[in-house]
């Protein structure tokens, strides 16, 4: 098996009902079996090009094509099976409900025989590592083992052409590294042409052979090897949202002043349903003190982070929230307060923001929290625009929340949280998936909070460089890494 | 760069209907049954407590309660503007419905087909060119109507009397109209505002 | 279970209609007690145990007698007049007509719920497809949507823990709820359509395609059949023999 050639003149793609299109001008060559990594700010139609490739983008009443685009010298909407793609989401990529028919799937679509489909499924997740049954339920596997699943359901279809869109992003760093393996092997054994967007450089750079980088609205900027790339355009990459190796997110903390105790876990133990998923813990939570939680997949981060919001019962022991925290409310577990009352004293912000909206513009849904609290208007404007222009969505106002983008949506669940003015935060992975420039607006603001206004913070994260920052204390479940 | 939308000249005149499916017409119907079915299961605990109640306690406007049974229908066919869209997202709804134990068993998929075709003949009618709140509200009688022919031959309604029948009809079209065509009319019209339908014509409409 | 474990899902179905519309055409309490005895003898002899029974068809047991009221109150009067308000009247002809219906209830439901509950989506989509030849993009897109069931469970989950975190519910609970399920519709939709790439990237949407499972049919699918058919069969006979058929387009005499 060889790789797939690409080229592209001149080539662009506007959607459909926007004014502006995503990709614009585009002239690209890439030589079968090249390990390509695609940069670029967000907006600059990464994800477009690889959905173009794949041939998923759509016919003519999606969108606006121009110039040419091939795939082996043919367009890339007609070809089926040449070209694999893995998407951001782990849970997006899993068809079927078991792990054999799921690789199979491709197969399937394409008539391969029934034995050979077998045949090619063994190998394929043997290919990627994975080493589970046959009829192991999808739902029953981590986000890593997922990933590896769909390459593999995209290897077993023989494809010329491999597409990765961020395929790493929302994996804890052993997901990232078991994902980033198996593709290495991959590719190396297959010989396809490999083409992976990702913000996370670093990851990449074993696999790669060559960094193209995407300008917003535009074509290629920068074109090369990675080592030359990245010396040239550092710091535009890094300015475009790119996490370039060598060059950390320095966040200055302010002088810290590690305050009284606001809620106290004592022998907690948190879980689903009755059945704790962690050993009974003590833990204190503290005014101008952010607690990072950490610890493998499934260790139970989450869930211990929700109990302590007050938003999940304690399977054993107690969360207790103290006297200043508290206020004049007579109960001291948290579990038991009204939301209203909850939601003025601590606030949590949900690892997908679309679970947390209500309202059909911004601007309401900022609003919705303190109009429950029944705070007079000017009160609730004078916060709501206060909030929008600190999280830089003034000009989103009046736009659907479920409208914005993946980083304007992590900006604008924080800014429904903190509109209350909770004296407590909880914040569950904030920083999936997000770009350089999101991650550092979201931790500065984390920083600031604690720093500033002496909140506690708990924040739940697998990302080292949060941890580094904001880690006055860390607590880490299900025994060391 | 934000993905908010910007109108780009929309077309008032209906356009030429595309009738072809697409991959993710499929898809997206299906979830769409799959989502109705979950709400018709939900809603045969409520709805029928209040379907029961009114039909015991009063002749025929249990009918009122049977709108929401309908929905899939409507909102298939507004969402996905395709011939046979109606009929797959209700009956699939129903199907759903049925595997997790509905009362009606494999009498839930007569309905759904039933009702599917009631909505799936109105937007026939207008030729899978208008999709505004008269048609989707049509589209709602429509399945009232094909609901009420099938329950005289499912339910025995034949042995009731005439003013039973005169009234769960009545009761049977307004709650088409209303929970099935203007609900799924207002519900469409949300979805659009939110972009998950952008890929669809009926998202891309909303700027009217 | 093990005797519907080996017959294809997409028989079960065939049999549920094969029985009910020939039993939906009568309605008399011949007809669907001597069905429902039939089915409870079968289930027992076929190692299907009353606590299966009940588990799958107990919605049935609030069903049956609702219905059965609503036809003693409003079937059109016959016979002897017991009670009249407004519109309601209780006659012979009601009475009858609503332990029949009641009965009827019960006898279609309770063996098409046993044998219809929680057959595998799975295995149902290969059988619809590849046995009773559906189209097969609308039967794969179908069962991809009912692997999304979990997920969706989920994400209701965390809609629910995020709006008590946002401080709403105290007030408004319908309108809450609805917020909530809005929210879960769209969350759903924008699944879907991630999916629908997925699927089309992996191929899918052709005309020709071959199937990893092949799903066949055999004698205990014939067996089933059958037995379906005989049920029927001899209920209605039954019913006609009793002279108590009362066909159900002859409604109002």
């Amino acid at each position: 098996m060889t790789g797939s050639r690409i080229r592209a003149r001149g080539w662009g793609w506007r959607h459909a009902g926007r004014a502006v299109p995503a990709v614009a001008g585009l002239d690209l060559d890439v030589e079968p079996g090249e390990r390509v990594l695609l940069l670029g700010p967000s907006g600059a139609g990464k994800s477009t090009l690889l959905a173009a490739l794949a041939g998923v983008l759509g016919g003519e009443d999606e969108g606006d094509e121009t110039g040419e685009l091939a795939v082996d010298g043919a367009h890339p909407a007609g070809l089926r099976g040449t070209a694999g793609l893995v998407l951001q989401d782990p849970q997006a990529n899993t068809i079927m409900s078991r792990v054999g028919d799921d690789v199979a799937f491709g197969c399937e679509n394409l008539a391969v025989p029934r034995d050979e489909i077998w045949r090619r499924v063994r190998e394929a997740l043997a290919a990627v590592g994975l080493d589970v049954a046959l009829d192991r339920s999808t739902a029953a596997l981590s986000g890593g083992q997922r990933q590896r699943l769909a390459l593999a359901g995209v290897l077993a279809m023989r494809p010329g052409l491999i597409l990765l869109d961020e395929p790493t992003a929302n994996l804890d760093p052993e997901g990232v590294v078991e994902v980033r393996d198996a593709v290495a092997r991959v590719a190396a054994e297959t010989g396809a042409t490999l083409v992976v967007v990702e913000h996370r450089v670093e990851t990449w750079l074993p696999v790669v052979d060559r960094v193209v980088v995407l300008a917003a609205g535009g074509g290629a900027v920068a074109d090369g090897s990675p080592a030359a790339v990245l010396d040239a355009h550092r710091a535009q990459l890094a300015h475009d949202g790119v996490w370039v190796p060598g060059l950390p997110v320095e966040v200055a903390r302010g002088g810290r002043h590690p305050g009284e105790a606001l809620l106290v876990g004592e022998a907690l133990r948190s879980g689903r349903d009755g059945a704790a998923v962690h050993e009974p813990l003590d833990v204190q939570v503290r005014a101008g003190e952010a607690l990072i939680v950490t610890g493998r997949n499934g260790a139970g981060k989450s869930t211990l982070a929700l109990t302590l919001a007050g938003l999940l019962p304690p399977v054993a022991g107690a969360v207790r929230a103290t006297a200043p925290l508290r206020g004049e409310l007579a109960a001291e577990a948290p579990i038991r307060w009204r939301p209203k009352q909850l939601a003025s004293r601590i606030g949590t912000v949900f690892q997908q923001p679309e679970h947390q909206f209500v309202a059909a513009r911004v601007r309401d849904e900022v609003a919705a929290g303190l109009r429950a609290l029944r705070l007079p208007q000017p009160e609730v404007d004078a916060r709501v625009g206060g909030l929008l222009a600190a999280l830089r969505l003034d000009a989103l106002a009046d736009a659907n929340p479920f409208t914005l983008s993946g980083g304007e949506q992590r900006r604008l669940s924080v800014a429904t949280v903190l509109a209350p003015a909770p004296r407590v935060m909880v914040l569950d992975e904030p920083t999936f998936g997000q770009d350089r420039r999101t991650w550092s607006e979201l931790v500065r603001l984390i920083a600031s909070l604690v720093d500033d206004r002496g909140c506690a913070v708990v924040a739940v994260t697998h990302d080292a460089d949060v941890e580094r920052v904001l880690g006055d204390r860390v607590l880490r479940l299900g025994g060391e890494r | 760069m934000t993905t908010a939308p910007t109108a780009s000249a929309p077309s008032t005149a209906p356009a030429r209907p595309r009738t072809r499916w697409r991959v993710v017409d499929i898809v997206v119907a299906a979830v769409l049954g799959v989502a109705t079915g979950l709400l018709f299961v939900l809603w045969n605990s409520v709805g029928y407590a209040w379907f029961t109640a009114m039909d015991a306690l009063t002749p025929g406007f249990g009918g009122l309660a049977v709108g929401i049974w309908l929905i899939g229908g409507v909102l298939g066919g507004l969402i996905i503007r395709k011939p046979g869209a109606a009929l797959f997202v209700e009956l699939l709804a129903a199907s759903v419905s049925m595997l997790l134990g509905s009362q009606w068993s494999i009498e839930t998929v007569y309905s759904g087909i039933a009702q599917g075709l009631g909505a799936e003949l109105v937007f026939l009618l207008f030729a899978y060119r208008r999709f505004g709140l008269p048609v989707a509200m049509l589209a709602g009688v429509g399945a009232a109507a094909a609901a009420f022919v099938l329950e005289l031959f499912l339910s025995g309604n034949l042995a009731k009397s005439p003013e039973f029948l005169g009234i769960y009809l009545g009761s049977l079209v307004v709650s088409g109209a209303l929970l099935a065509g203007l609900v799924g009319w207002l519900l469409t019209r949300a979805l659009a505002a939110t972009g998950v339908l952008d890929r669809f014509a009926s998202g891309r409409s909303r700027a009217r | 279970m093990s005797a519907l474990a080996r017959v294809n899902p997409v028989t079960p179905l065939l049999a549920a209609v094969l029985y009910s519309i020939p039993m939906l055409l009568t309605i008399d309490v011949v007809s669907a007690a001597v069905a429902l005895a039939a089915w409870l003898v079968v289930f027992a002899a076929a190692g299907i145990g009353p606590r299966t029974v009940l588990r799958r068809a107990w919605p049935l047991l609030i069903a049956a007698p609702l219905s059965a009221v609503s036809m003693l109150l409003y079937a059109e009067p016959a016979g002897r007049i017991h009670a009249q308000v407004w519109l309601a009247t209780i006659s012979d002809r009601s009475i009858e007509l609503a332990l029949a219906i009641g009965l009827r209830v019960l006898a279609l439901g309770v063996p098409t719920l046993v044998a219809l509950v929680g057959l595998d989506p799975t295995r149902l989509a290969d059988g619809l497809a590849q046995v009773a030849r559906l189209p097969h993009r609308f039967v794969l897109a179908a069962l991809a949507g009912t692997r999304l069931f979990g997920v969706l469970a989920e994400d209701w989950r965390q809609i629910a823990l995020a709006r008590r975190a946002r401080g709403l519910g105290d007030t408004g609970a319908v309108r809450r709820a609805l917020q909530a399920a809005f929210a879960l519709l769209v969350v759903a939709l924008r699944r879907g359509g991630t999916l629908a790439t997925a699927m089309e990237a992996r191929g899918f949407g052709g005309a020709e395609r071959t199937w990893a499972r092949p799903s066949t049919v055999g004698r205990a699918d014939a067996l089933l059949l059958i037995l379906a058919i005989a049920v029927a069969a001899t209920a209605i006979g039954a019913s006609l023999a009793a002279g108590s058929f009362a066909p159900v387009w002859e409604g109002a005499q």
